[in-house]
């Protein structure tokens, strides 16, 4: 047997079929649907006359325009309502599961995967949703398509595909205890730049990563696409079987040790080559705050605000004075010095237990600094009904916190939940583009325990030295 | 869907890197169910000023650039976001190919399915063709997918590169399901053969 990447073992096994210059037939083996994407690849496919080739391989939910409000009102907004109405039509028609707006189990497509043992080592899993990188947390090949895709793999259960090349990216030693995966995500951003993992499926490797949970290794996945790589993924090992075993769509108990069996060998064997390797070191990481309008404009909390001028190429100095002028920054300022109007903690990056558990114990004994608005918002149903078990929800609350429904909120602001121009927000989400959490706004990028800090302060602060 | 085979347009210049697919179609836009009439979306953050006027320095509130089919970009266009809507925006606006030094890649691989042409050229090829339409907003272009070359009005040409499946599939314009489907045995064994090696991937997610 040839020495063999991690990607390899996954890519290799799903080629129905190769062209002699390299296009492959690749064999999908999950697909995930929410409403935004998906109505034009229903649309298409009824017109041509078509059925889904595996209705049981899909599921759907919506998640992008769900109200995090009280649910029984319904959705005020008609076009909304119509997009999640037409989602649950098309789900009818076809035979595909879908968890509705009111069932327990309803959440962010990239939470609810993982949550219900969907997403299994050495598969292929698609969504039509850039994000989809999250679910290589768990040793697949995820990644996000568009629409005609999602028609594609409906139609055919396959996506024709070329081989990407594969990027190293590891972190050695260990971070501080005040540093989360989010923060070494952005680290790496910040230092392959945000076209960076163009052309790349990166495997995460190093000790750093390897002590992650499997919330923490989601977070990494998940922020790969903002480095330009199509999908991210970390070998499983017994972190990752003990967070599948007994999920509902976990491979039952007569299969489970032949499943295991095969996940043991998806590991990059010794002397394997990648096409390229970053290494960074755990130790250097400190916690990380975006300044600019991509999620590589990003800097420690120790450090401030670039100067244009000290960037030596033309179009680095334009595109920074831009992102400052949108967020109104000036060089210089300590990342600590900029005060903030709103916290969202939330998204299919950073809405997990595990992250609410963390935001909680900076909320806790503690109140959101006067004038400053936070909301936090569990990804799914089931993380909302755990957090409430635990009594998070109770020190969200005593803080002067918001607590919410899930879905995908103030990530993008397709809800009701929207940034009013000028508004700095403090957000655990995973894009801080130029009005994306609504016009005008202004999003710094951050963990969890970074945004309970800055709303509990009015300001970033940097936690490694906060008590 | 429709072919691509030769195409001569204006060049509409849009002079940013990193531009994502946000800006491109902002998520307001994205509650639609059709594919159609995007093109009132299309960079709507950026052609309006606060005041909600137009901002004069935006290329498409240049009439010359009204009707322009080819834009003229940087590195990373396209980043950000799986949204298709943002090359259905720019295909009901009118453009049929993108120039760029380089594309993110889920909206590079989008644009092929829609008959929009986009084109990797040298860094310092693209900053050529800048300069031209600085110099003459109607400076246009001719691009011959099958030479793989685009051409100015004064005669020189670029050559680019493309990969020949992708190329097949817009000179011909190719329905891509349709051709996996002629494989359709090629994947009934597939599954029958990977029922046996992994019978947890073939089980039904039931509700
Ligand atoms: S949480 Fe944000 S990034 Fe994640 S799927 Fe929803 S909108 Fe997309």
């Amino acid at each position: 047997m040839a020495i063999q990447t991690l990607f390899d073992k996954i890519w290799a096994p799903h080629v129905v079929h190769e062209g002699s210059d390299g296009t492959t037939l690749l064999y999908i083996d999950r697909h995930l649907i929410h409403e935004v994407t998906s109505p034009q690849a229903f649309e298409g496919l009824k017109l041509a006359g078509r059925r889904p080739r595996r209705p049981g391989a899909t599921l759907a939910v919506p998640d992008h325009n769900v109200p995090t409000t009280d649910r029984s009102l319904g959705i005020a907004d008609p076009l909304s309502r119509i997009q999640i109405q037409t989602l649950e039509q098309h789900c009818a028609d076809f035979g595909i599961t879908m968890f509705s707006m009111h069932d327990v189990r309803q959440g962010i497509v990239h939470v609810i995967g993982p949550e219900q043992g969907l997403t299994l080592p050495g598969m292929t899993i698609v969504c039509g949703d850039s994000h989809t990188s999250t679910h290589g947390a768990f040793g697949a090949l995820a990644f996000g398509i568009g629409t005609s895709e999602v028609e594609h793999v409906l139609a055919t259960q396959c996506l024709i595909q070329k081989r990407p090349r594969t990027m190293e990216i590891r972190v050695d030693g260990h971070v501080s205890p005040h540093c989360s995966a989010k923060d070494m995500i952005l680290a790496i951003i910040g230092t392959i730049g945000t076209a960076g993992g163009t052309g790349y499926v990166v495997e995460y490797t190093g000790e750093a990563i390897r002590s992650l949970s499997m919330e923490g290794r989601m977070t990494l996945c998940n922020m790969s696409i903002e480095g330009g790589a199509r999908a991210g993924m970390i070998a499983p090992d017994e972190t990752t079987f003990s967070y599948i075993k007994d999920r509902p769509m976990a491979p039952p108990a007569h299969l489970w040790t032949q499943a295991v069996h095969q996940w043991e060998e998806l590991r990059t064997d010794p002397g394997a080559a990648y096409d390229r390797v970053v290494t960074l070191q755990g130790e250097d990481i400190a916690p990380q705050v975006t300044w600019g309008t991509n999620p590589g404009m990003v800097a420690g909390v120790d450090g401030v605000v670039p100067d244009p001028r000290s960037f030596s190429d033309a179009e680095t100095r334009d595109a920074t004075a831009r992102a400052l002028d949108y967020m109104a920054l000036t060089p210089g300022t300590a990342i600590v010095d900029i005060p903030i109007d709103r916290v969202f903690i939330g998204s299919c990056t950073n809405s997990r237990i595990e992250d609410l558990r963390l935001a909680a114990s900076y909320f806790q004994g503690k109140r959101v600094a006067p004038g400053v608005q936070a909301m936090v918002v569990p990804g799914s149903g089931l993380v909302k009904k755990q957090a409430e078990d635990e009594g998070l929800d109770a020190v969200f609350r005593a803080a002067g916190a918001e607590w919410r429904e899930s879905g995908c909120s103030m990530c993008l602001a397709m809800n009701a939940d929207v940034l009013e121009p000028g508004e700095r927000c403090a957000s655990t989400s995973n894009r801080n583009f130029e009005g994306r959490q609504g016009k005008g706004g202004r999003t710094h990028l951050v963990s969890p325990a970074m945004a309970a800090a800055a709303a509990v302060t009015g300001h970033f602060v940097d936690i490694r030295h906060w008590a | 869907m429709e072919s691509f085979t030769t195409h001569t347009g204006r060049v509409a210049p849009l002079d940013r890197v990193d531009v994502d697919t946000d800006q491109i179609i902002p998520k307001q836009y994205l509650k639609t169910i059709h594919r159609t009439g995007l093109k009132e979306g299309l960079f709507a953050d950026w052609r309006h000023l606060p005041d909600g006027s137009p901002d004069p320095n935006f290329f498409m509130n240049h009439p010359q650039y009204a009707d322009a089919t080819i834009l003229l970009t940087r590195d990373n266009f396209g980043c950000g976001s799986s949204r298709e809507h943002a090359p259905w925006a720019l295909l009901d606006y009118g453009i049929r190919a993108i120039l760029a030094p380089s594309f993110a890649e889920i909206f590079y691989n989008n644009c092929f399915q829609n008959s929009i042409l986009p084109i990797v050229l040298e860094a310092r090829d693209i900053q050529r063709l800048f300069d031209h339409v600085c110099a003459d907003d109607r400076f246009e272009l001719t691009i011959d997918l099958a030479a793989q070359t685009i051409t100015t009005p004064q005669n020189s040409t670029f050559r680019f590169s493309i990969d020949p499946f992708r190329k097949q599939c817009l000179l011909q314009g190719l329905d891509a399901i349709g051709l996996t489907l002629q494989r359709e045995q090629a994947i009934a064994d597939y599954e029958a053969r990977r029922t046996r090696d992994a019978p947890w991937l073939f089980q039904d997610l039931c509700s």
